[in-house]
């Protein structure tokens, strides 16, 4: 299957892409990525898993449009994207909620939206949360890199970021027929986030009262925040021991600990190494409602269990 | 040997000698326990990665336990990868860090090339960056702290050392290594097949190209 992404000229026979009616991008908004669910596996080599930050709104909004979970969809950060569809199309937005027009008549999140051709698709800004996730029926086919469709900012490794005037390709691998009107959700985003942490792997090197400091605290989310990670204002966790610690493995969710003492909650593309002390280990259920986190936001962390030490 | 708990899906398992590293890697790759999904080997540590639907932290310490043990009855040439030839790496050694190496540690340029030049690597583990290897067996006298000041930019095929390590950079990236030289050789290629040319327990040595 051929999965061109380059624009066709009019000059040369079309685009086999084209022909199948890939996405022009009109806009891109401030950041879009294509991400799946990542490329576990190669870490020994130095290369994290990536894939969406928040996953469960990947898994849903690939449901919608009766893909399977794992196909490749857009993450839009704080939205502002604007598309066109040469051919029909059957997409589904989830996450962040914006505002969300097919020419001029408004649609809906977390619901499955049928666009006719030549249509334009326009996304505003979320009122709350930072990541919405585009699925369309077919896929993003553009081609995989290492295993998987997504773009890793910090390795650099998968498809480039979006830009105005690239083509994506639709693919057609599908599960079964949209067959739902609507993905009823309680609304995550809004009120104070409470984040279940695990103490570990590292909190023996912290003093006793930084696991208190960090589950009795109320931190903020520094605007210098991304992909990455969220980097945290709020008390210092304090350090007991001050050795240099050897570079170890580092997960998705982990709170690491630099010598300012504020905590940086790993996301996505976190880097696979890190040197500095991990205090505690978000909670699998809550990784998804840390990838909403947007500047300016209260966070407060539930301390799952006491300290094993 | 310690083994701590990372969130719900990993657990850390901190060995008493850096050398343990690759075996208890290894021995996960060939031998991988129930729920097993990922182990990323590091200076000190192994990270597990598990499958929490499949099994527990309680049911998969032991038989981390065992798999280290097992690993360290087994003699270090047993290893597939220490049987394959060494990987065999042209520098030039003109690195803008020569003379301050040579000065802080009390040798001189052409004797820190020569302590660099025979020594016989391997990758301990991979980090920072896709194909960034640590590679050990460097020379005791060569061991020095990071620079004080990062650089910024570090061309693509730096040959550097750092604590007990030298590497390759396989990126233009910043970096905090020490520079002796470079090598023209790729050191990682998205579209290559392995991609990384360095891999955990692979073995390394650079030869002298003169200029």
């Amino acid at each position: 299957m051929t999965a061109d992404v380059t624009e066709a000229s009019t000059a040369s026979p079309p685009d086999p892409a084209d022909v199948r009616g890939a996405i022009e991008v009109l806009s891109p908004g401030p950041l879009t990525t294509i991400q799946d669910l990542g490329r576990p596996g190669l870490a020994a080599v130095g290369v994290g898993a990536s894939g969406a930050a928040d996953r469960g709104s990947l898994r849903l909004a690939n449901r919608l449009v009766g893909n399977p979970e794992d196909a490749a969809a857009l993450e839009l950060t704080y939205g502002g994207l604007r598309l066109r569809f040469p051919a029909a199309a059957t997409l589904a937005l989830t996450g962040a909620p914006c505002p969300i027009t097919v020419d001029d008549r408004a649609a809906g999140m977390d619901s499955p939206i049928r666009v006719r051709a030549g249509q334009r698709l326009t996304v505003g800004m979320p009122s709350e949360g930072v990541r919405t996730y585009l699925a369309v029926r077919g896929g993003i086919d553009v081609p995989p890199v290492l295993g998987s469709r997504s773009t890793d900012l910090l390795s650099g490794i998968g498809p480039p970021v979006l830009e105005a005037g690239a083509r994506l390709p639709i693919g057609r691998r599908v599960e079964g027929f949209p067959n739902v009107d609507i993905a009823p959700r309680r609304s995550q985003h809004l009120g104070p986030a409470i984040l279940g942490v695990l103490p570990g792997p590292r909190d023996d090197w912290f003093l006793p009262e930084a696991l208190r400091t960090l589950g009795e605290s109320a931190y903020v989310v520094n605007s210098d925040s991304n992909r990455v990670g969220v980097r945290l204002d709020g008390p210092a966790l304090k350090r007991a021991v001050h050795e240099e610690l050897p570079s170890e493995g580092v997960v998705r969710g982990a709170l690491q600990v630099p010598p300012d003492g504020r905590p940086i909650l790993f996301l996505a593309d976190h880097p696979v190494t890190g040197g500095y002390p991990v205090i505690a280990v978000l909670a699998a259920e809550d990784l998804d409602r840390a990838a909403q986190l947007r500047a300016g936001d209260a966070v407060r962390f539930r301390v799952l269990r006491p300290s094993l030490r | 040997m310690r083994i701590l708990t990372a969130g719900s899906g990993a657990l850390l398992v901190c060995l008493e000698r850096p050398e343990q590293v690759a075996g208890l890697y290894h021995e996960l790759l060939s031998d991988p326990p129930e729920g097993f999904i990922e182990a990323v080997p590091a200076a000190e540590t192994v990270m597990v990665h598990f499958d929490p639907a499949r099994t527990a932290a309680p049911a998969l310490g032991p038989r981390l336990r065992a798999a280290a043990e097992r690993a360290n009855a087994k003699p270090e040439a047993t290893s597939t990868a220490r049987q394959e030839p060494a990987i065999s790496i042209p520098v030039v050694y003109d690195g803008p860090d020569l003379e301050d190496i040579a000065r802080r540690t009390d040798l001189t340029v052409e004797e820190v090339i020569r302590r660099h030049e025979a020594g016989e690597y391997v990758v301990a583990f991979c980090g920072f960056a896709p194909g960034f290897g640590y590679l050990a067996g460097l020379d005791p006298a060569l061991r020095l702290p990071r620079r004080s000041i990062p650089r910024t930019r570090v061309p693509v095929g730096s040959v550097a050392i750092s604590d007990r390590f030298t590497c390759v950079y396989p990126h233009v990236s910043p970096g905090g290594w020490h520079l002796l030289g470079r090598t023209t050789m790729v050191m990682w290629d998205t579209y290559r097949q392995p991609p990384a040319l360095l891999a955990p327990g692979k073995r390394v040595r650079f030869e002298r190209v003169k200029t």
